[in-house]
């Protein structure tokens, strides 16, 4: 059995873009960056309550790896899932990983401390 | 509104105050309901009088409050050089002097004020003068040519202007004032002899306490006789001795005056007669009338504020001057005179210097009641709204007055309600907040003695705000967009890589990739989801539809200048049907489809341009609509075809890619029914063609659009417009309206024009050339969409699972239609819900 769940291949995510996963009945926004990492979290912007956070737009703040909301912008660490607008939101993250050009996403990742 | 409910309101007198009530009637919405007719009796249109003296330096056009003669609001008619005979409260009709009668609903009288001449013998001889308007100061002009001395009688603040202006003329000039010092209502005896010594230490000659018994002369001046049986050798007399109201008209009407003169009105500024009011100096609110121009304002203000239902009221003003005489510095506020009982003096003199300053305190010294500045009124800026606000003084208020250096009293912080600026009642608050919304206030407009101040609290806020003048765009790019632009042309860049790696820092952020975006979309004019563009669009570029709060999608397809068929339309209220979609009219003349799937936008898109549609743009920073009404076609009013002129300027300029969303009208008349003086560009027809407004704007600062150029014929009309927005889109700077634009430039509308009409910068081919561009490479964003399987790729619910919708998007019915229903956190499908594996 191969780990986590095979959902797309790694070409099928733009550059600096995201795409929407449905993994074990959750929506899961993977987004892959300019220096090659792919990042998976909850497609699901609790600042907006829509499921949204994939059609953000991807860069960096200083050296944070960064989607905002395409709904009113905050921004979520794409590591960790923290908004850095607002330190008492976190959206779950998901582990991912590329192999053979097929993106796959395990289960959620637990809080770290 | 029909035209025929429409109601008149007639102004009498255009002078400042008269100007003020124009401008705040305007500004505040009082031409919806009014039309106004200003009659004013002076050949010329209302001019800065406060400024009479500079009239000899800079000439008439530059006191002008109207350089073109006219108010931009067409519901406003000008009548200059014509008096107003008289009124009728019964019939409420007034008598123009050319013989016209007009019916008013509402009548202000703002006729102003006249120069008293004393009617001492020999007032009238040739060579007597006053000083109150343009043509006065011509005639002194040319009587100077043979002059060589002249005398003014009055010493007071418009005395010695007009002693000043004798002066400028090269005569050897006196003041002669019957009071024991000059201008005694502002100033004490010390501070007068101060003043005085300043005066003559420039070559005039000062008459205290000198009565004139009488002008000399059999038909022309030649002197004047003082009463202590000096004579004065003059070849020319000018009376300052006071102003007298002009209420004639009111008097022969039957309303009340007041005892010393002018016409007695409430603190609504209302006359005895319920429609007619009376402002500036010729009313004497309370019996007492007002010779300064603030309070003028004050009450144009106020009775605006009636006529709109507002409870203003006019309960006193603030006599505070400061002027600048001849180069002397003198202001007088507050409690001057120390009236007040146990008021104390601080009192600081160098005669040396001919410095003389006075505080009056409270007597427990702790409030600053009032005070004298003579030959250093750097203070005031700080001490009048002291006295004003009631704020506590300093433990050595003595500071406030010694000379700079030891205290200049500008570290005193003044309160947020602290007027700052008098004459047109602005508080620090309100200047401190322009600054924050980057508006402007009236602050230092009229008489321009707070500047300093106003300049110098605009500079601390933003000190307090830790921005010096950082205008870069965000922390990737130390670059304004018009830089960024630039930069991008010079280079000729189509690439975000390319520009982030010789420009800016990082990968960039939410902020530069939509400006970039828009940046190459202006410039290549290629499909703005072509390469690596796609991923620098912010979410509704990204999908060519609006994002609405529960993820979904608005639709709403062109319907260029409100004007559609019925299959047309029957097709729309097919597509909501087949796609179970909301529908409203928008503000724009159009139809918003609300409620789509992300994935099912390109089957909607399909169904809208096979039956001839196309993106109306209403998710782009771009043209929105160009809103009209039915014009000369349908309207008996119309005097052009103004749907005919939308529709061309809609195809024209849609899709271009600009700052900030852009929205245009045309109206077929000067009725208006398009709006469009709420709109970037807006454009009204007349009887010889068409007049062009630019920089209005509705949303959170409403502006008036303002006239850019008028009676233009088609072809120069779409030329300006061409090269107004086309140097708007390159000069403006991020999600910044045509309205802030134009006034961030220098020079502000004028500049616009200079570019545009005059094209001064010799840019206009240009701009025309780009926009020419533009139009020839212009296509139908959702068509290319459904023509490219790479671009369609992307529209799916789910990566894994295309044909399952997102669980989190629900709706509601409520009105016979869909809603979103609010979310209470994400929406997990069960687990065995197939998945697809990849491809």
């Amino acid at each position: 059995m191969t780990w986590g769940v095979p959902v797309c291949r790694l070409d099928q995510i733009d550059v600096e873009g995201g795409v929407v996963a449905l993994v074990d009945g959750a929506a899961v926004a993977i987004f892959r960056t300019h220096d090659g990492n792919v990042y998976a979290m909850s497609n699901y912007d609790p600042c907006s309550s829509a499921s949204v956070l994939a059609r953000g737009i991807v860069g960096t703040r200083g050296d944070i790896p960064f989607v905002a909301s395409p709904m009113h912008k905050q921004a979520f660490d794409l590591r960790t899932g923290q908004c850095l607008d607002d330190a008492a939101v976190r959206v779950p993250t998901y582990d991912v990983r590329v192999t053979d050009g097929v993106v796959r996403v395990g289960g959620p990742r637990q809080e770290s401390p | 509104m029909s035209p025929h409910l429409r109601k008149t309101l007639v102004v009498a007198g255009h002078g400042m105050v008269g100007h003020r009530f124009v401008q705040a009637a305007v500004e505040r919405g009082l031409t919806e309901t009014y039309d106004l007719v200003v009659v004013g009796d002076e050949p010329r249109v209302a001019y800065d009088r406060v400024a009479l003296t500079s009239f000899f330096e800079v000439g008439a056009d530059e006191l002008s409050f109207l350089p073109t003669g006219a108010y931009d609001d067409p519901r406003v008619r000008l009548v200059t050089g014509t008096e107003v005979e008289g009124f009728d409260t019964e019939t409420r009709t007034v008598l123009l002097s050319g013989g016209e009668v007009i019916g008013y609903d509402e009548l202000v009288l703002a006729t102003g004020a006249a120069p008293f001449v004393p009617p001492i013998p020999g007032h009238d001889l040739d060579g007597c003068f006053v000083y109150r308007t343009i043509e006065d100061l011509e005639a002194i002009r040319d009587a100077a040519q043979t002059a060589t001395v002249g005398a003014v009688i009055g010493g007071g603040l418009l005395g010695l202007e007009a002693a000043n202006a004798l002066a400028q003329l090269g005569l050897e000039t006196h003041v002669v004032e019957m009071a024991p010092r000059l201008m005694a209502v502002q100033v004490d005896d010390a501070g007068g002899a101060t003043l005085a010594r300043h005066i003559e230490q420039l070559g005039l000659t000062v008459h205290t306490g000198a009565a004139t018994e009488r002008v000399l002369g059999e038909e022309r001046v030649t002197g004047l006789a003082l009463k202590d049986g000096d004579l004065v050798s003059a070849d020319i007399v000018v009376f300052s001795a006071g102003i007298r109201p002009c209420d004639s008209l009111a008097r022969d009407a039957g309303l009340d005056l007041a005892e010393r003169g002018g016409v007695l009105v409430d603190e609504r500024c209302r006359t005895s007669d319920e429609h007619v009011w009376a402002i500036g100096e010729c009313a004497a609110p309370g019996g007492r009338m007002y010779g300064l121009v603030a309070p003028g304002y004050a009450m144009a203000e106020v009775v605006v504020d009636a006529l709109l239902g507002g409870p203003g009221s006019f309960t006193g003003a603030d006599m505070s001057t400061k002027l600048k005489l001849m180069g002397v510095d003198v202001a007088s506020f507050g409690d001057a005179f120390a009236a007040t009982e146990g008021a104390l003096e601080l009192v600081f003199s160098d005669a040396v210097a001919g410095v003389y300053k006075k505080l009056v305190v409270s007597a427990d010294g702790k409030q600053l009641l009032g005070g004298i500045l003579v030959g250093d009124a750097s203070a005031y800026g700080v001490l009048r709204p002291m006295v004003a606000s009631g704020i506590e003084l300093p433990d050595n208020p003595e500071e406030l007055i010694l000379p700079a250096g030891r205290g200049s009293g500008d570290e005193i912080g003044l309160p947020a309600e602290a007027v700052v600026c008098s004459c047109n009642n602005v508080t620090k608050a309100e200047i401190v907040t322009a600054a924050a919304d980057g508006t402007t206030t009236r602050a230092g407009t009229t008489c321009g003695s707070c500047k300093a101040q106003t300049k110098k609290i605009i500079e601390d806020y933003f000190v307090s705000q830790g921005k010096v003048v950082d205008t870069s765009l965000c922390e990737h790019f130390a670059l304004t967009r018009q830089e960024l632009f630039d930069v991008v042309a010079v280079h000729g860049y189509t690439r975000f890589d390319d520009i982030v790696e010789a420009h800016g820092t990082g990968r960039g952020c939410d902020v530069c990739k939509p400006v970039i975006a828009s940046i190459l979309a202006t410039q290549l004019n290629g499909h703005v989801l072509a390469g690596d563009q796609r991923t620098l669009q912010d979410t509704n570029d990204a999908y060519l539809a609006n994002i609405q709060r529960n993820g979904t999608y608005s639709v709403m397809p062109r319907i260029a200048g409100g004007e559609i068929t019925p299959e047309k339309l029957i097709v729309i209220g097919e597509v909501a049907q087949e796609f179970d979609l909301y529908t409203k009219i928008t503000g724009g003349q159009r139809i918003d489809l609300l409620g789509a799937r992300m994935e099912q936008l390109p089957a909607i898109w399909r169904r809208l341009v096979d039956a001839g549609f196309e993106s109306g743009h209403a998710y782009g920073k771009s043209l929105r609509t160009v809103k009209s009404c039915v014009g000369s076609t349908w309207c008996r009013y119309g005097v052009q075809d103004s749907t005919g002129l939308a529709i061309e300027l809609e195809h024209r300029y849609r899709g271009l890619r600009s700052p900030h969303k852009i929205k245009a009208g045309v109206s077929g008349c000067a009725r208006e029914c398009a709006e469009a003086r709420s709109k970037d560009f807006g454009v009204i027809a007349t009887e010889k063609g068409w007049n062009l407004y630019v920089a209005g704007n509705g949303g959170s600062s409403p502006v008036h659009a303002r006239l850019l150029a008028g009676d233009l014929d088609r072809e120069t009309l779409i030329r300006y417009i061409d090269r107004f927005l086309m140097y708007y889109v390159r000069t403006a700077d991020r999600l910044q309206r045509t309205a802030p634009w134009v006034d961030s430039l220098d020079g502000g509308l004028d500049r616009v024009r200079e570019v545009v009409v005059d094209d001064a910068l010799g840019l206009g081919s240009e701009l025309e050339a780009a926009m020419a561009k533009h139009v020839d490479t212009y296509f139908d964003e959702w068509k290319a969409t459904l023509d490219d399987p790479e671009k369609l790729a992307r529209f799916v619910s789910f990566v894994n699972a295309p044909d399952t919708p997102d669980p989190n998007i629900t709706f509601t019915t409520e009105r016979g239609q869909v809603q979103p229903a609010d979310s209470e956190g994400p929406v997990s499908l069960g687990s065995t819900i197939p998945v697809g594996a990849p491809r």
